[in-house]
């Protein structure tokens, strides 16, 4: 594979033939770029997702009452209601319709399951103001007061197994960023080398025409910068393809939860960062490799 | 200082073998004209790596242009270098470069403009007889060509000094005095030549010239 590169300076244009230091190395940090990219959008966009998540149910509890008498039930209700109105810590707060519970129950129950003389549980949604959780406690006591019956679910609750999971999907993208690196540094390293190798009787007649060792490392860190550069775009262009793709199926699915899932300026901000750092590991790794192999020679 | 290399009770060492060089001392004064000769193996190739700096003494002292190259710093000795031409016993040409390339590579090394090195390369191409090779690769090039090449290479910056090991083992009589014109010219402009060879007509070929002789390791 022949690669077309920005060159050297004319001066050094020709030191190096085209491609023949690249081998496939572009092509494998390609490859590890995009995996990177991929596992790094999926450890953001999981992790954004999940503190919307939080912060759309923070605060959100409904209250179920389970009274089997109709007449008891409206009663205890509208008390709960009056209460709800009274506190300082209740945003607002909202009875769900007949019909809608009703729709919530059909897949259960059927349409002709349901008829007036089965208990249909009442939901009341209550909103409360941020920092007011912490009263949580005394209300689900003065409701329950009010009708022994009464259960009190904070929305929170029922996302925290979904909660545990995305933070272990976080952590298991992190892993995975952080090995992927690790890899890509031994990558580069080995390019180093193998350039090192095959340009070694290059390398030794330049050092004899007096060409001193900084001059001869910067060759090397250029040409094999600009390599890991370019290996690096092609990956970071890719894996942005597929996480634009992503973003886009999954607002077509139109869930709440994954509805808005996307990475965000900061997370984009830092994938561009990742080919940046790339050239520059590589032309570190080249600069050390060349100048440890100059210090054997006189 | 008219002494531009100076050798004092030089020994080189390969390793534990015995010493390749022993008790060596010389000195070469500035504009001269040397022949350095002896038996294949006598350690021909081992002094002039020691003078084109590729390979310190295992003692006594090398002095070049007045300074101590033993203590010298690693780091100052490309300016040393970038002084000295050298034809190497092997040619050393870069593979992937044409005959203009590695004819130029001097010149690139030293940072002098593209259109200067294009007019001196080109001048020298056709002076040594490969003004129609300029752009072959070494490995398209006969065995007398690659070592004019490499000539050119070491003479294209006028050098304080010129080395050069068996510069003419590849080329015809005809070739070889023509070589060694060059190498007279370029004396005349104030460059000190150092010529390994065993080349006896050759060493007759300049009258003024001094011969140092070695002998396993010594001189005589
Ligand atoms: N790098 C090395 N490591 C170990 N021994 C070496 C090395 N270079 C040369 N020698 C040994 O040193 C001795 C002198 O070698 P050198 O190349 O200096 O001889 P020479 O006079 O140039 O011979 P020739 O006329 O064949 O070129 C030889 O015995 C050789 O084997
Ligand atoms: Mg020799």
């Amino acid at each position: 594979m022949r690669l077309r590169l920005p060159d050297l300076p004319a001066a050094e244009a020709q030191l190096f033939p085209e491609g023949r230091m690249a081998g496939p190395m572009p092509w494998v940090i390609a490859v590890m770029i995009f995996l990177t990219v991929l596992a790094a959008a999926m450890g953001m966009g999981v992790s954004r997702a999940a503190t919307g998540v939080a912060a759309d149910v923070a605060g959100r509890v409904t209250i179920q009452l389970i009274e089997a008498n109709s007449v008891r039930r409206a009663k205890q209700a509208q008390a709960i209601e009056r209460h709800l109105a009274e506190q300082a810590g209740v945003e607002n707060f909202q009875r769900v319709s007949a019909a809608e519970v009703t729709a919530l129950l059909e897949p259960w129950f059927g349409k002709a399951g349901l008829d007036q003389d089965l208990p249909v549980p009442m939901l009341i949604d209550v909103t409360l103001r941020p920092g007011a959780e912490k009263a949580l406690p005394q209300l689900s006591e003065a409701v329950r007061a009010l009708a022994p019956s009464a259960r009190i679910e904070p929305h929170g609750q029922w996302l925290a197994p979904l909660s545990a999971a995305m933070r272990s999907l976080v952590w298991l993208a992190g892993l995975l960023v952080v090995l992927m690196a690790v890899a890509s540094v031994a990558i580069i390293v080995l390019a180093a080398r193998s350039a090192l190798n095959t340009h070694r009787a290059t390398l030794e007649v330049l050092h004899l025409l007096g060409a001193s060792d900084p001059q001869i490392a910067r060759l090397f860190q250029r040409r094999l910068g600009l390599d890991a550069l370019f290996g690096a775009v092609i990956g970071l262009f890719a894996g942005s393809l597929a996480i634009l793709l992503l973003g886009y199926r999954f607002a077509a699915m139109g869930s709440d939860l994954l509805g808005s899932f996307g990475i965000g300026l900061a997370g984009w901000l830092a994938l561009l960062a990742v080919p940046v750092v790339t050239a520059i590991m590589a032309m570190l790794a080249a600069r050390l490799t060349v100048l440890a192999a100059l210090r054997h020679m006189l | 200082m008219t002494h531009i290399i100076q050798f004092e009770n030089v020994g080189l060492r390969y390793g534990n073998a015995p010493e390749t060089l022993s008790d060596i001392s010389f000195s070469l004064t500035r504009g001269g004209f040397y022949f350095l000769t002896g038996p294949s193996g006598a350690g021909k190739t081992s002094l002039l790596k020691l003078l084109y700096l590729a390979q310190r003494p295992s003692r006594g002292v090398v002095r070049l242009f007045g300074d101590d190259m033993v203590t010298m710093p690693r780091d100052r000795l490309p300016d040393y270098r970038r002084r000295i031409g050298v034809v190497f016993q092997d040619f050393r040409l870069i593979s992937h470069l044409s005959a203009f390339e590695n004819i130029a590579l001097p010149l690139r090394v030293a940072g002098h403009k593209e259109a200067a090195i294009a007019q001196r390369v080109t001048e020298l191409l056709a002076w040594v007889g490969l003004g129609a090779r300029t752009d072959a690769l070494p490995q398209t090039l006969s065995g007398g060509e690659q070592q004019r090449v490499a000539i050119a290479r070491a003479v294209i910056t006028q050098p304080d000094v010129l080395i050069a090991d068996e510069p003419t083992g590849n080329v015809d009589p005809a070739m070889a005095l023509r070589l060694l014109r060059l190498f007279e010219a370029l004396n005349q402009l104030g460059t000190t030549v150092v010529v390994a060879t065993h080349d006896a007509q050759l060493m007759s070929g300049v009258g003024h010239a001094h011969t140092l002789r070695l002998n396993e390791g010594r001189l005589a």
